[in-house]
């Protein structure tokens, strides 16, 4: 690249002015990147969700119990490959601040239907020896600092408003970057015997796992239909649409993000602008020069558009570094965004757009470079 | 009209050029029925006040414009003709600029500024390293190679200039009011280049000025006066 | 007097002339106005999300309205009490009363799905079943179409802010829940409380619906003066034969509040400072260029006389103008699009949907103006007092 040191020469002309560019592209994408990362956090779980697997809740409301002998009957079903249940525990450990999710499991269900939970093996014998055991994520174990033997007491509104303790027998990792590794799982039989007689038999909803995920619709439909007209009703949907229900009902958060991001990549756009349409009416006589030599008008708006490119690469590209650096931190309200990351699409985008906001604010003030008539322009050196 | 014609075939050939500029319904001449031939290996000097065409007559013989009637031939090329991007590429390989407020990149060191018109050709790194070095030889200023405009002097500033105008080795070197912006010492120190380039090298130069004392050192003058050649005289 | 007479002269003048040349640097003015203009809509925007979402939870509980759950239960969902608790509740003293009796009403509390008119996706819309004096107990209450339910049957009255979410919820439809069937009666408003994003019934019909025997989840009671919630609080507590928690409606509510309302709130601080921070240098950039514009005039003002404080202050002032009239454009902004935009999100404590309409209060307005006077007088700052140490002699002759 012969005319490196040209376009550099040009950015670096009024340091002052290029420092102040380029840390307001940099803001703008250290927002961008965190608000990303919270995007993630709240809706992420919707690329995460296993395209092979349906959940089955009741239809009334999810906090509706189902009984645990619709397994049997959903096994039966034709496409249903395998079927696991959880309930929702609701437990509090020391203080309703310390929020995780625990759900009672059948170990041999459950764990091969969620396979982005990596338990070793020795781990999930001994859970399958210890009735009283349970596993936790490893976000929440690093949070709490357990480790495995510890007891773990939690505090049951719901089930029985007494202490259950519970002992740790495995720690498990997410498979891929962005599972949520903040859960804890124990044991069914344990749960279903220790609390009350009423309430025995009830599980809190379903994943089945289906043959052939093109299929899963007709699956779904004959879930339903199989408990239709029961005192419990279901309703069935692929995994995916049950996550960004889910989403949806805390508000459209893909929208606000949106939003608030078309809010300061517009500012953005028009503060580089607005410096870059300046930085070469400064320099028409110049440009004019580089003509009379016989610069091209295709290598004018070539340099001009490698500036604003180069500045808004290296803004966006150092503010997704940082908006990286501060979601790899982690979850930084202590346990209301478990999920809080910068996906590499994310990342990739960012990039994407930090091109695209160069070639915008560039190619106006190219143009002009381009149109520039030589004669014009050498008199007004 | 008549005028006398240098000997041998020209190699600017200027014939019958009109230029005119439209400002509202008013057709402003800047030159009118216009002719001159530049034979190879002429120093040539064009006077005149302002306004009499001087420069416009400059910027025909560079490509950097157009006339609106008749033909401007250099090297055998008729460049009147030329598409923008094909007069680029002809500025690039025939012509060298000098210009009178040196118009030089500020944010380029000495070496890097003339090495401009090099990165246009198929040069590669090295020889266009030693073809800047011999042109900042040739204007006496190798030592200043990566200085920075603004440390330079003026008449240091315009050898920077020259040698960017040459280091192509263009068929034509243009110089508008080389001089203009000097003191009379840096602006002899100049003319005895320009005249160096002329003599030793065989350049043929082509140069606008209004001072009687630079054009008394061109091999001829011509003056211009209302865009139309008043007399000549040949040294 | 007449030196500072003489002094704010030479500072209008000065603000004149940059004022005068904005038309020039129109493009990096205008960056600066809409710079400042985003940062101040977005602040405001995410900050009134926040602000409506409170006002909701704030004007669910009158002074003298108390909340009973069972003890160690954080909300209604998780709690529960069987009858002859809700009849201890009742008895208690410090309660307001009228002709039949202490004004009580034992609800149930259960969450139903409902697609959102938006999305169309299911949302968890709170049904919740009430006794007599519950209206009386929420004085707030108001029936604005049809007509209460009628006690005994399978009837709703639904909240403006849930009939305008959710769909189906309509004065006249009938709500399909398992294999009951749910008219909507009447439509009502609780100026403005969460009441207004749930459904109402009475609480007998849903025990039947839900199997839930005489089993509630919760007391909300009338209590016969503010004043008068220690003695209810210490009669429920210290009874033997009850494990309750007792709390003024409106703490409980607010306590539901915090978790989302602080999130939003530093969100959107975290979003606006960074923003700012932006537009900070976006200002810093234009008031640069605007001295370097004019280098040679302030040069030449100040060889005539002019004080370096004068062209100081006079730049801040034009810094300031941009800055304000960016502010006000973005605050503008922000009430026309976000004012009582309304919208629905999770309450978690309870499990289920609370409407609420975003609020741009005058506060909140005052905040964005603050945001664009800070934007401004750091962005003027440096480059003021570039300006006024600037060589005169050199800058004279600058081109």
């Amino acid at each position: 690249m012969k005319f490196a040191h040209l376009i550099w020469g040009n950015l670096t002309r009024k340091k002052l002015r290029t420092t102040l560019t380029l840390l307001s592209i940099l803001v703008a994408f250290v927002l961008y990147g965190i608000l990303c990362a919270v995007k993630q956090a709240l809706i992420g779980g919707v690329e995460l969700a296993g395209a092979d697997r349906l959940v089955v809740r009741h239809k009334v409301s999810i906090i509706q119990l189902l009984p645990e002998s619709y397994q049997a009957r959903m096994e039966k079903i034709p496409g249903v490959a395998a079927v696991a249940h959880q309930t929702w525990f609701g437990g509090v450990y020391q203080d309703p601040k310390n929020f995780f999710m625990q759900s009672p499991v059948v170990p041999e269900d459950f764990m091969p239907m969620f396979p982005e939970f990596l338990l070793p093996p020795d781990q999930l014998k001994a859970w399958q020896q210890t009735r009283t055991g349970a596993i936790v994520g490893r976000n929440t174990a690093d949070r709490f600092k357990w480790k495995l033997g510890d007891k773990i007491p939690i505090m049951s509104p719901i089930w029985g408003q007494r202490n259950w303790e519970f002992d740790l027998v495995g720690i498990y990792d997410g498979a891929k970057k962005g599972t949520d590794t903040t859960p804890m799982f124990f044991r069914f039989d344990f749960f279903n015997e220790s609390r009350s007689e009423r309430a025995r038999g009830y599980v809190g909803w379903y994943a089945i796992r289906v043959k052939d995920p093109a299929a899963a619709a007709e699956v779904a439909k004959r879930v339903d239909a199989e408990f239709e007209n029961s005192p419990a009703e279901t309703r069935t949907e692929p995994e995916g649409a049950f996550v960004q229900g889910f989403a949806n009902q805390m508000g459209n958060i893909a929208l606000i993000v949106a939003s608030i991001l078309a809010a300061v990549f517009f500012t953005i756009l028009l503060v580089t602008g607005s410096t870059m349409s300046q930085a070469v009416r400064e320099r028409i006589g110049e440009l004019g020069v580089l003509k009379a030599i016989g610069f091209t008008n295709g290598q004018l708006l070539g340099f001009v558009l490698a500036e604003s490119c180069l500045l808004a690469l290296l803004g966006g590209g150092l503010g997704l570094g940082l908006a990286w650096l501060f979601a790899a931190r982690g979850d930084p309200t202590g346990g209301m965004l478990p999920l809080f990351h910068l996906s590499t699409g994310d990342l990739v985008t960012g990039v994407a757009i930090a091109l695209a906001l160069g070639l915008l604010t560039g190619i106006f003030p190219a143009l002009t470079a381009m149109r520039l008539r030589v004669a014009d322009a050498l008199r007004r050196m | 009209m008549s005028q006398p014609q240098p000997i041998g075939s020209p190699l600017v050939h200027i014939a019958g050029v009109e230029k005119y500029f439209q400002r509202g319904a008013e057709k402003i001449h800047v030159l009118a029925e216009l002719n001159l031939a530049v034979a190879p290996g002429e120093f040539l000097a064009l006077m005149g006040p302002s306004g009499s065409g001087k420069s416009t007559l400059l910027n025909l013989i560079g490509g950097l414009d157009r006339p609106t009637k008749g033909t401007v031939t250099v090297a055998g090329e008729r460049i009147d003709q030329l598409s923008d991007r094909q007069l680029a590429d002809w500025r690039a390989r025939h012509i060298g600029f000098v210009f009178q407020l040196y118009n030089l990149m500020p944010v380029l060191n000495a070496e890097r500024n003339v090495e401009l018109p090099l990165l246009l050709t198929h040069l590669n790194a090295a020889q266009r390293a030693q073809h800047v070095a011999a042109a900042l030889a040739l204007v006496g200023l190798s030592h200043r190679a990566k200085h920075f405009p603004r440390t330079l002097s003026g008449g240091e500033q315009q050898r920077v200039g020259i040698a960017r105008g040459i280091v192509t080795d263009p068929t034509l070197l243009l110089c508008d009011e080389p001089t203009g912006d000097l003191d009379r010492k840096a602006g002899d120190e100049i003319l005895d280049l320009l005249c160096a380039l002329n003599r030793e090298h065989g350049k043929t130069i082509v140069m606008v000025t209004h001072d009687p004392h630079a054009s008394a050192r061109a091999s001829r003058t011509v003056h211009l006066f209302k865009g139309q050649i008043t007399n000549e005289a040949v040294k | 007097m007449s030196g500072l007479l003489n002094w704010l002269s030479q500072v209008a003048a000065i603000t004149k002339f940059g004022l005068l040349s904005i038309p020039q640097r129109r493009g990096s003015v205008a960056a600066t106005i809409c710079g400042t203009a985003g940062v101040v809509a977005v602040f405001i925007g995410v900050l009134s999300i926040a602000t409506g979402f409170r006002r909701v939870m704030a004007s669910s509980g009158a002074p003298d309205a108390a909340i009973v759950l069972r003890s160690g239960a954080d909300s209604e969902m998780v709690s529960g009490f069987g009858r002859d608790e809700t009849r201890l509740i009742a008895d208690a003293p410090g309660l307001a009363r009228n002709a039949r009796g202490p004004l009580v009403s034992a609800e149930l509390f259960v969450i139903i799905n409902l697609p959102k008119r938006s999305t169309g996706t299911d949302a968890n819309v709170p049904l919740r079943g009430v006794e007599g004096a519950a209206a009386e107990v929420r004085e707030q209450l108001k029936i604005v179409s049809g007509r209460m339910f009628e006690p005994g049957k399978n009837e709703v009255i639904v909240g403006v802010g849930a009939a305008r979410e959710f769909a189906g919820l309509d004065a006249g439809a009938v709500v399909k829940v398992g294999r009951e069937s749910w008219p909507v009666v009447g439509i009502f408003t609780a100026s403005g409380g969460l009441a207004e994003s749930e459904m109402w019934t009475d609480a007998k019909v849903l025990q039947a619906a839900y199997q839930r025997g005489d089993s509630f989840q919760s007391v909300y009671a009338r209590l016969a003066s503010p004043g008068a919630f220690q003695q209810f609080k210490d009669a429920l507590t210290s009874n033997p034969r009850l494990s309750v928690k007792v709390e003024r409606v409106s703490d409980y509510y607010a306590g539901q509040s915090t978790m989302l309302a602080s999130l939003i709130t530093g969100l959107g601080v975290l979003i606006a400072a960074l923003m700012a921070v932006g537009a900070v240098f976006g200002a810093l950039n234009t008031m640069y260029s605007a001295v370097a514009a004019r280098t040679r005039e302030i040069a030449t003002l100040r060889a005539l006389g002019f004080g370096s404080g004068a062209v100081v202050l006079a730049l801040m002032l034009e810094s300031l103008a941009l800055a304000l009239g960016g502010g006000a454009i973005g605050a503008g902004a922000a009430y026309a699009v976000f004012n009582n935009f309304t919208a629905a999100t999770m309450n978690w404590q309870s499990f289920s949907q609370v409407t609420f309409a975003f609020a741009v209060t005058p506060t909140l307005l005052v905040q964005g103006v603050i945001w664009a006077t800070l934007i401004g007088l750091i962005g003027g700052l440096l480059p003021a007092i570039r300006a006024a140490r600037l060589p005169i002699a050199s800058a004279l002759r600058e081109l």
